[in-house]
């Protein structure tokens, strides 16, 4: 092979034929172009006529360069020429294709198969047989060698899975035989790779083959002071780094969609970095999923679970007969600082532990009947939060005191104390510092915060451990005790304003937030879950896609706490009995590090220089060029004549290339302005429309009635329409419409469905369409007739309420003219409109009934009345009405009934309002 | 030629083109409805032409008294002359005439031979006697004449590669009809002309040409060869010839219709995409002219 820079030619002995280029010069120009023989009579007369020039006799030089070129192309294409051709040696001996299939290969897994391909390419081309092994997933058994194209045909079957390989080193040790191996690494060190590099030492060469792209892990997200921390490593320390991490979740609308973002920076050397994401808890109640925006492993997804759930807290006041004032109630201003963060539970004890909330709330509830004790206590165990408040009553009981009950964090003294009341000594005593174990600690402490009364606890050893806040004084104001799972937290104050002014303040909020978010905590411990099995509802894929998990085995609750993801544990989210874990391929400890090889890999890219055969290109180009010549040379020969010119010109059209998007994005702009210009058109005055049926003859009758229409509206009202306009109900906004005339035909094609949607719009939005079947004659009698049919079809995707005939005193016989009949060129056939309520009733002593407020949105008949309003442009009478002056009179009917019809969609019930006129002037006192 | 199967396949051979054209032929003539061919002057025949006063010398038998009765004086009445005359056919039947450009137009000698025997039809029908000029088929009147001249017309081939018109044998003071292309050396046509006229015979001049021939629509390397082979040319662009070619066939025109001047003959150019009947009328027209 000859290579020249990044072209190799595999048959380079035929480019020699490039020398005869120009000896094929000299003869293209030296034959001038074949004659035609021609028989011709009045040849007598050509005899002695000389050409004029000798020019033609020779090739034109274009047509020289042209064959010339054509000629080249040919030469160079037999030639075999390759881009960027294989200089490799070509090995012997099967060769093991090895990638470790973990997550961290996802983000460039199509390259990672272009470079397996590649060397299974050559492997194929050298007669090596191979065997592609994926560490996550390896073959039992030997290494399956054999021919290289099988493989590369299940290629694209492979996919990474996400968890590491496990036994990687066991595995390679077992290998046996002498292979080479090309092993595509994924970035990442494990303890595994020096041994498996080893094993794979002894088989045989080995290249290493890595991409130099960071990568980046997403642990799983934590509730802290308020806000979501969320955290990042990555594997290579160097260099800044932005990143964008984007909150998926469900939208009220169960819709998922990206709810929050932030952005998340690594310092230069660091190979962790943090970031806090604030959100309301409706929102962060939502999320389901953190990930790294744009980057598609695994690694870069962290699934949430319960942690950043919405609490149900239940709020139980001892108080419940005392009526009245609500700023007394001992829940208000629980409610109140709780409803915003969290789902309010009331109702009796019982009730509210069958819910199972997150946290219970007592205020001032000295003593519960023992069933509900041991109830209330068994819940806290299982993990709850019993938040209790105390008060007059919880003062004055003394059952509490004694013996420890387990719902009280702490002894409490009879009486409690008053502090700064009118019969006390002292000042109201203020809060102090929070100690730093406390939940409450770096909540700031209020000045006005004071606290007149208060119970106290006994004194005892555990008492300072207890307490979580205390007044200036040191005094416990807040003390917890756990229990079990759960914890009992006792403010020493009333849940209202009555004790102290605590709950007024925004502290209070923050020790509630405080208090209520501690309830769980984030990453159950191994020891909690013993016992427990899991099974997975929707699992990660190696891409960072969140799917379906199947029928997965369930798994115990031991190892979902303790084990990296496995083949048979796969990152995703698990449910257990009350609540859902999610395993990440990312848990809260691990790290990320390079691979360190040693010295003697080279480590190369995954840049893949495939060969690109040029031969291909090369020979359809010359192929191309000699068409063209052949045209070229029928041209001057004077033979490109008649159908052959015709044949030649659309062969150049076709093989002209992307001719026909040019002249899409020409019309494009056109058919905006046209869509503008409609809908000045429609609206610059009031324009009265008709739909466009397709039918020639009915379109024009129908705009020469609606014409004629308008004519007698200028001329008897005070309404002007303009030109009256056909609508295609396909692409024309309607919303321009008063009134829409819609003659049916049989044959006209049903709208679209987008069409109907604009239609049941425009209905529900106060237009009108009048329906004519135009053909009352027929279905005067009763009989059902194929337009009536076909506007049922029509009718029924529209949004039309229920019609009847239109009665007697409908608004439309009084609109402009006083009229009970509505005929067009025919004259008895019924017409129906929207049906009266049936609450009507006529009142005594008014003419009309006082029917519905709104304009019907169809009227429904079949008197071809667009024939009877029809006019020319002179405005004579288009199409003759029944005879002699009944006929002309019926006419006139005709137009009132228009009239009318616009008078109503134009104005409404105006004249339905008409019937109160005896009962205003009976008032008036006439 | 004793076997009777063959010889009459041969005759129905002989006849298949004949009954086609002569039906053509009549087909054409047809279209042109016509008086009888009077001579415009008092003479023997069957038409009235005239009343004239009765002269001296005058036969008493001559005198029409119907027309007499009627005033004082004595009236003869006159017959027009109706005297037949001798029209002689002469169709170019050389290699050139057997041209035609596009297989929907008929070769030049097809229209020529149309043309004469229509003409032909309408000479005998006036009564006329019809021939071919030179001596095989002198002028004769009646439909056995036509089918002869058709029978001629058809078979009649000319091995040359121009034709030039047959004088010979032409009664005097007769009339020729010459269709031809006119295309070859003018000389023949020009003697032949020349001592039809000293003999006193006129007639027409019909040059049939194909519309390839006066469009030259050529372009390009071209030899051009005569129909029979025997004549070429050849030309490297077609297209450059076209104004001189144009110009020499006009030239060729204006030559031919300054000979039919100089010799009372008339001449017209049909051209074979045009009807025959426009030919035809002309044609007709035009021999009434030549007295």
């Amino acid at each position: 092979m000859l290579v020249l820079g990044p072209l190799g030619f595999t048959a380079p002995w035929l480019l020699a034929g490039l020398v005869a280029l120009p000896v094929l010069w000299i003869l293209l120009r030296a034959v001038p172009p074949a004659p035609i023989r021609r028989r011709f009579p009045g040849v007598a007369l050509l005899l002695g006529l000389a050409d004029d020039e000798q020019q033609s006799d020779r090739t034109p030089w274009w047509l020289l360069v042209l064959r010339s070129v054509a000629v080249a192309l040919l030469i160079l294409g037999f030639a075999g020429p390759v881009l960027n051709p294989d200089t490799r040696e070509p090995g012997s001996g099967p060769l093991l294709v090895l990638m470790d299939g973990t997550w961290a290969d996802a983000r460039d897994w199509p390259r990672r198969l272009d470079r397996a391909r590649q060397a299974l390419d050559e492997a194929e081309r050298d007669g090596r047989p191979a065997a592609v092994v994926l560490l996550t997933a390896r073959p039992e058994g030997d290494l399956p060698f054999r021919a290289a194209q099988s493989w590369s045909a299940q290629l694209a079957g492979l996919t990474p899975s996400p968890w590491a390989p496990r036994d990687a080193a066991a595995w390679a040790g077992g290998l046996s035989g002498r292979f080479d191996t090309i092993w595509l690494s994924d970035g990442l060190d494990y303890d595994w790779r020096a041994p498996v590099l080893a094993a794979l030492e002894d088989r045989g060469a080995v290249r290493v083959f890595e991409s130099p792209r960071p990568i980046y892990g997403l642990r799983p997200a934590a509730f802290e002071d308020g806000a979501i921390a969320l955290s990042a490593t990555r594997a290579k320390g160097a260099g800044a780094a932005g990143l964008r991490i984007a909150a998926h979740g469900l939208d009220p609308n169960g819709v998922e969609r990206e709810l929050a973002t932030t952005d998340l920076t690594f310092e230069d050397g660091a190979t962790e970095a943090e970031t806090a994401l604030s959100l309301p808890p409706e929102l962060r109640n939502r999320i389901t999923r953190f990930e790294i925006a744009g980057s598609r492993s695994a690694a870069a997804v962290s699934l949430t679970d319960d942690a950043l759930k919405r609490r149900e807290v239940a709020l139980i006041a001892g108080r419940d007969d005392r009526e009245g004032l609500q700023l007394l109630s001992p829940t208000h201003y629980l409610e109140r600082a709780l409803a915003p963060v969290a789902d309010l539970l009331g109702g009796s004890l019982d009730d509210v532990l069958l819910a199972n909330p997150d946290a219970i709330v007592l205020a001032d509830v000295a003593t519960l009947p023992g069933a509900q004790a041991d109830a209330l206590a068994d819940w806290v165990r299982d993990g709850g939060l019993l938040v209790r408040f105390a008060g007059p009553r919880l003062a004055a009981s003394d059952s509490t005191r004694g013996d420890a009950d387990p719902l009280m964090p702490v002894d409490l003294r009879a009486g409690g104390r008053s502090v700064g009341g009118a019969m006390s000594w002292g000042e109201p005593k203020r809060l102090s510092a929070f100690p730093e174990a406390s939940p409450f600690a770096g909540l700031p402490v209020p000045d006005d915060v004071t606290v007149n009364a208060q119970v106290l606890a006994q004194p005892g050893p555990a008492l300072s451990e207890r307490t979580i806040a205390s007044l200036a004084d040191g005094t416990p104001l807040v003390t917890r005790a756990r229990l079990g799972d759960g914890q009992v937290v006792l403010f020493h104050v009333t849940a209202n304003a009555e004790w102290s002014s605590l709950p007024l303040s925004g502290l209070f909020v923050s020790m509630l937030e405080r208090l209520a978010v501690s309830t769980r905590p984030a990453r159950p411990e191994a020891g909690e879950l013993d016992g427990t099995t899991w099974v997975a509802d929707s699992r990660l894929t190696a891409f960072g896609r969140v799917e379906d998990a199947g029928t997965l085995p369930g798994v115990p609750g031991a190892r979902l706490a303790g084990e990296a993801p496995g083949p048979d544990m796969p990152p995703g989210l698990y449910a257990g009995e009350d609540r859902r874990i999610a395993l990440n391929v990312i848990g809260p400890d691990t790290r990320l590090a390079r691979t360190g090889w040693p010295a003697r890999i080279a480590v190369e890219g995954l840049a893949t220089t495939r060969e690109t055969p040029l031969g291909g290109p090369l020979l359809s180009l010359a192929v191309l060029l000699l068409a063209l010549d052949v045209l070229a040379a029928l041209w001057l020969a004077g033979r490109l004549t008649g159908p052959r010119a015709a044949a030649a010109v659309l062969a150049l059209a076709l093989a002209w290339p992307g001719a026909d998007p040019a002249l899409a994005q020409q019309t494009a702009p056109g058919a905006v302005a046209t869509d503008e210009s409609f809908a000045v058109e429609a609206t610059a005055e009031v324009t009265l429309a008709h739909v466009v049926t397709g039918d020639a003859d009915v379109d024009r009758v129908a705009r020469a009635g609606l014409l004629g229409l308008g004519r007698t509206l200028a001329r008897r009202t005070s309404v002007e329409p303009a030109e009256p306009i056909g609508v295609d109900l396909e692409t024309d906004e309607l919303a321009f419409f008063p009134l829409l005339y819609w003659p049916v035909t049989v044959d006209q094609p049903m709208p679209s469905d987008a069409a109907y949607a604009r239609l049941n719009a425009y209905l529900r939005t106060g237009g009108m369409i009048l329906f004519d079947t135009r053909d009352a004659d027929l279905s005067a009698s009763g009989g059902t007739t194929p337009a009536g049919r076909k506007l049922q079809d029509l009718a029924r995707p529209l949004d039309i309420p229920p019609l009847e005939p239109i009665p007697g005193d409908h608004v439309l016989t009084r609109t402009f003219y006083l009229l009970q009949e509505f005929p067009g060129r025919f004259p008895t056939g019924p017409i129906w409109v929207e049906a009266a309520p049936p609450d009507a009733v006529q009142v005594e002593g008014m003419p009309f009934r006082d029917l519905n407020d709104n304009v019907t949105p169809v009227v429904i008949g079949g008197n071809d009345w667009a024939s009877a309003w029809a006019v020319d442009e002179t405005g004579r009478a288009l199409l003759p009405v029944g005879r002699g002056y009944a006929g002309e009179r019926q006419r006139e009917i005709a137009y009132r009934f228009g009239v009318n019809l616009v008078m109503h969609v134009l104005t409404g019930n105006y004249k339905s309002d008409q019937v109160h006129v005896p009962a205003l002037l009976d008032r008036l006192g006439n | 030629m004793s076997d009777p199967v063959a010889l009459r396949s041969r005759a129905e051979a002989l006849a298949a083109p004949l009954p086609p054209l002569l039906a053509g032929a009549r087909h054409l003539a047809a279209s042109v409805i016509l008086g009888a061919h009077g001579r415009r002057r008092a003479g023997q025949g069957d038409e009235f032409w005239q009343y004239r006063p009765l002269v001296a010398g005058d036969e008493s038998r001559a005198i029409d008294w119907r027309r007499s009765g009627r005033s004082d004086a004595h009236f003869v009445r006159q017959k027009e002359w109706q005297a037949a005359q001798s029209v002689s056919l002469w169709v170019d039947a050389s290699a050139a005439m057997g041209f035609a450009s596009d297989a929907r137009l008929p070769p030049k000698r097809d229209r020529a031979v149309e043309l004469a025997l229509a003409l032909a039809i309408l000479l005998v029908r006036a009564g006329e006697r019809v021939g071919l000029s030179g001596r095989t088929l002198p002028p004769r009147g009646g439909e056995v004449q036509l089918l002869r001249l058709a029978q001629a017309l058809e078979t009649a081939r000319d091995r040359g590669e121009y034709g030039a018109p047959e004088a010979r044998a032409m009664p005097s003071r007769s009339r020729a009809v010459f269709l031809s292309d006119f295309l070859g050396d003018i000389g023949p046509a020009r003697d032949a002309l020349t001592s039809a006229a000293d003999r006193g015979v006129s007639g027409v001049l019909i040059q049939v040409l194909d519309p390839q021939e006066e469009a030259f629509p050529f372009d390009g390397r071209t030899i051009f060869e005569s129909m029979g082979g025997g004549i070429r040319h050849e030309t490297l662009k077609a297209r450059d010839l076209r104004g001189r070619y144009l110009d020499r066939l006009a030239a060729r025109k204006a030559e031919l219709a300054d000979l039919a001047r100089a010799t009372g003959w008339q001449y017209s150019t049909h051209h074979t995409d045009h009807p025959a009947s426009t030919a035809l009328l002309w044609a007709h027209a035009a021999l009434e002219r030549v007295v």
